[in-house]
């Protein structure tokens, strides 16, 4: 027989469960502003969630790519070569560039971000490869044509409106803040509202069931990494705002933190699971712990293996959570 | 209580729960050496849940185990298998790209000085598999082996544990469902051997003449307990079926009155490499039979309809109109095809996701207005097929592979029947599905049938054909070999045209 405190209990444990990232989330908040008095403040908040933003956005294609059962290990070149392009584009000409208005330059990046990912799900559902192998040959292919345009040498000289959406606020709020929050609901709704999240999460779960249903499975497919390439170019435009120059180098790295953040956030690499809440939970966790450490002086060696560790264990604790 | 000499295995008042489910309330049974002792019960009565207690993954929460009268600990299972209790699940435990002798010496690998001894292993790998009759060079990969082969390859792993344990229980779980039957034959022979030598066995299947062939003793579970023992020579068919599903099935087959009107699936002359020419005509309400053994050709029949592979020539039509092969199963569908496929855990069912989204897979584009899914109408959609097919799950958002064979399968028959197109293929539709979902899934073809659909059924269950088809397609080496209709639908005819012992009727 099960009482009613038994269900009370079940009900909580199960909560628990679901929700354990964001548990973990405010556990870790409460330790940070015991530790610094200055972690609370207004200023420091909004300075995390400025500096997880980018991450935030390649984190959303990540998350639908991922339910796939896929990867895009290509974000981070892709936002360097979205951001170098876009750069030129922008640049006066005297400095190198076409001189074109920021809207247009902006526009320019995105397409190419959009057009990295329409190659890599051609490679991967036109050709066969498998996701890894694609966006991995990917990765080195868009850092190589960046470093092509831009001679290795970061684009300067930017028109002050191209930054603004790394850099500056509407009604007090970062523009890179809102972009993030407004895309992050809309990938909510596009995974668990719409057919291509839907059918996202039954390619990640059984492709071949989806395919004999009657579902094209290429051009669904193509569309998810087409978003991932898109959302790191919008991600590079809002980094781009912040250290106000295009390097061919930037990103370098951004692909982990996106992945990590994702499978913080409860999604299985295996595929058919993902949440796109989940995902900002994973993305604001670890804009938190970098956040803390740095108050709390620990170096930024320290910081990577304790974000390591945090990787691993979010792992083992989802292991268990849905055992 | 005493325990007759001979008795190897014997259960007593094994219960155990799952949260508020409870698994098993209450099972006992006996084993005895050179016995094969049946375990028969639907999908859901505890046979699996029973089989993983035994083996030491679950910990019963009352009852005891007993290996030759000592007691076993539970939820050891290195502890249950030295003391003899070895099973063969379902699904092989073989690593694909392993050689053969790998496999059967897995973690066991006889050494010389740190080194793993291959010599020594081959040559004892050889032996074991003469044991089972097998004769194949023990270095080949296990990729390379057809299901029956790999089948026997897991029987001589387990022997070779059971030799080890110095002999126990050997369990079989439904260890014919993927074989042909001269290779059930091959296995039912090395079986009688086994209990020649003193062998103790359990064996678990749906096909009651396999059971009659080879069981000695029967227990039924029915809902977690053992509703009836006793020798199966002693037990009637109809009784044995009656304590499984706790009613009678009146009849399996549905009886139908068949008015078929005009060809809905038409083909003309379809080829492929090996394959062909088959023309056939389905028509409305018509259920046509595709018989024929492993490899002659049905499920490639099947695939070429639904466009899953390409005819080399050929055409197909649906209510007139041509499809298009470069279309593939997407163009099927669209023309009002649907397809229930073999392996529904491989190729049928999203497994890990809800039962809505598994009804909705096929239908998904009509639940959506301006770009956003109706969660709503995906909801009641849902639960109209929950209801009309009896899909018994606790509720819609349960995941699919939660569930029973027999209503895992009807959640991929009602994904067509949402869609309602006019023609439905099914390939082994009752494989793996208990009795009483079986009576539910003819009786859902006979209305479907009725409706005016056209219906194509391939089987290897001859029974199966022989009760739910209209006409019946014989294949042979890619071939049609014949149809039969009427009276002359008889398991012999089928099985001449076959094994082609009769070139002409």
């Amino acid at each position: 027989m099960t009482t009613v405190p038994d269900k009370v209990a079940e009900g909580v444990g199960s909560w628990l469960q679901r929700s354990m990232p964001l548990v973990a989330l405010m556990l870790l908040v409460l330790l940070f502003s015991l530790l610094s008095p200055r972690f609370l403040s207004i200023d420091n908040l909004a300075n995390i969630a400025v500096q997880s933003s980018h991450i935030g956005l390649i984190a959303i294609g990540m998350t639908l790519v991922i339910a796939t059962g896929g990867i895009d290990l290509s974000v981070g070149s892709v936002l360097a070569l979205s951001i170098c392009v876009a750069g030129l584009a922008m640049a006066p000409a005297d400095a190198g560039g076409a001189g074109l208005s920021h809207v247009t330059g902006w526009c320019i990046g995105l397409a190419t971000g959009a057009l990295a990912g329409a190659v890599n799900g051609w490679l991967i559902s036109g050709l066969g490869l498998s996701p890894f192998i694609a966006t991995l040959g990917m990765m080195s292919i868009a850092r190589g044509v960046a470093n092509v345009l831009t001679d290795g040498m970061p684009v300067e000289d930017l028109p002050e409106a191209a930054l603004a959406l790394g850099s500056s606020s509407i009604a007090g709020m970062p523009w890179s803040v809102l972009l993030w929050a407004g895309i992050a609901t809309l990938g909510g709704l596009v995974l668990g509202w719409t057919r291509l999240g839907r059918y996202a999460c039954a390619m990640g779960s059984n492709e071949e069931a989806l395919r004999l249903s009657g579902v094209r499975i290429g051009p669904w497919k193509t569309a998810l990494y087409v978003l991932s390439g898109l959302l790191s170019a919008a991600a590079g435009l809002i980094f781009l705002g912040r250290v106000s120059n295009a390097q061919p180098s930037a990103g370098v790295g951004f692909e982990l933190d996106a992945i990590a953040a994702v499978v913080i956030g409860g999604a299985s690499l295996m595929g058919g699971r993902g949440s796109m809440s989940g995902t900002v939970v994973g993305v604001v966790l670890m804009g938190v712990l970098r956040n803390g450490l740095v108050l709390m002086d620990v170096s930024a060696f320290w910081q990577q293996l304790v974000i390591g560790v945090v990787v691993v264990v979010a792992v083992l604790l989802d292991r268990w959570r849905s055992a | 209580m005493t325990t007759a000499p001979d008795v190897v295995l014997s259960v007593r008042g094994l219960k155990k729960a799952f949260g508020a489910v409870q698994a098993l309330s209450g099972v006992d049974l006996e084993v005895r050496a050179g016995e094969v002792l049946v375990l028969l019960g639907e999908n859901g009565a505890g046979k699996s849940t029973l089989l993983k207690t035994l083996s030491g993954m679950h910990v019963p929460d009352e009852g005891e185990i007993l290996v030759r009268g000592r007691s076993l600990p539970f939820g050891q299972p290195g502890a249950c298998e030295a003391a003899g209790i070895v099973t063969i699940y379902q699904e092989f435990n073989l690593v694909r790209d392993l050689s053969v002798a790998e496999n059967l010496f897995l973690g066991r690998e006889p050494h010389r000085l740190g080194l793993v001894d291959h010599r020594r292993m081959r040559v004892e790998a050889g032996r074991m598999l003469a044991r089972v009759g097998l004769d194949l060079d023990p270095a080949r990969s296990v990729r390379s082996l057809g299901v029956a082969q790999a089948q026997l390859v897991e029987i001589a792993k387990a022997l070779f544990r059971l030799e080890r344990s110095g002999g126990g229980v050997l369990t079989l779980d439904e260890p014919t469902a993927a074989l042909a039957d001269h290779e059930i034959a091959v296995l039912h022979a090395l079986i009688r051997d086994l209990k020649a030598q003193g062998q103790a066995l359990i064996y678990i299947s749906h096909r009651m003449p396999e059971l009659r062939a080879i069981g000695d003793r029967v227990t039924v579970l029915r809902d977690g307990a053992s509703v009836a023992s006793g020798l199966l020579a002693d037990i009637a068919d109809d009784v044995l079926i009656r304590a499984m599903v706790g009613r009678d099935v009146a009849t399996l087959y549905p009886r139908r009155e068949v008015a078929p009107g005009a060809p809905v699936l038409e083909v003309e002359d379809l080829q492929a490499p090996g394959f062909g020419p088959v023309s056939l005509a389905v028509r409305q309400g018509e259920i046509v039979g595709v018989a024929g053994l492993m490899g002659s050709g049905r499920t490639r029949l099947l695939r070429l309809l639904y466009g899953d592979a390409r005819p080399a020539r050929g055409r197909v039509r649906v209510a007139g109109e041509p499809l298009r092969a470069v279309t593939g199963p997407a163009g099927a569908v669209a023309a009002g095809m649907g397809l229930v496929p073999e392996d529904r855990k491989n190729k049928g069912l999203a497994l890990g996701m809800a039962v809505r989204d598994n009804l909705a897979m096929a239908t998904l584009e009509r639940h959506a207005s301006w770009g956003l899914l109706d969660r709503g109408s995906l909801a009641r959609t849902a639960k109209e097929l929950v209801t009309r097919l009896r899909i018994r799950c606790r509720d819609i958002s349960q995941a699919v592979g939660r569930l029973s064979g027999g209503n895992q399968q009807k959640v991929v028959l009602g994904r067509w029947l949402a869609r309602s197109g006019p023609v439905l293929l099914l390939d082994e539709p009752t494989r793996g599905v208990d009795v009483g979902a079986r009576a539910e899934i003819y009786q859902l073809l006979a209305e479907l049938a009725a409706q005016g659909k056209a219906i194509v059924v391939v089987s290897s269950d001859l029974p199966e054909v022989l009760g739910i088809a209209d006409r019946i397609l014989v294949m042979r080496e890619g071939r049609p070999a014949g149809w039969l209709e009427g009276v002359a639908r008889t398991q012999e005819a089928v099985m001449r045209l076959a094994t082609g012992q009769e070139e002409t009727t």
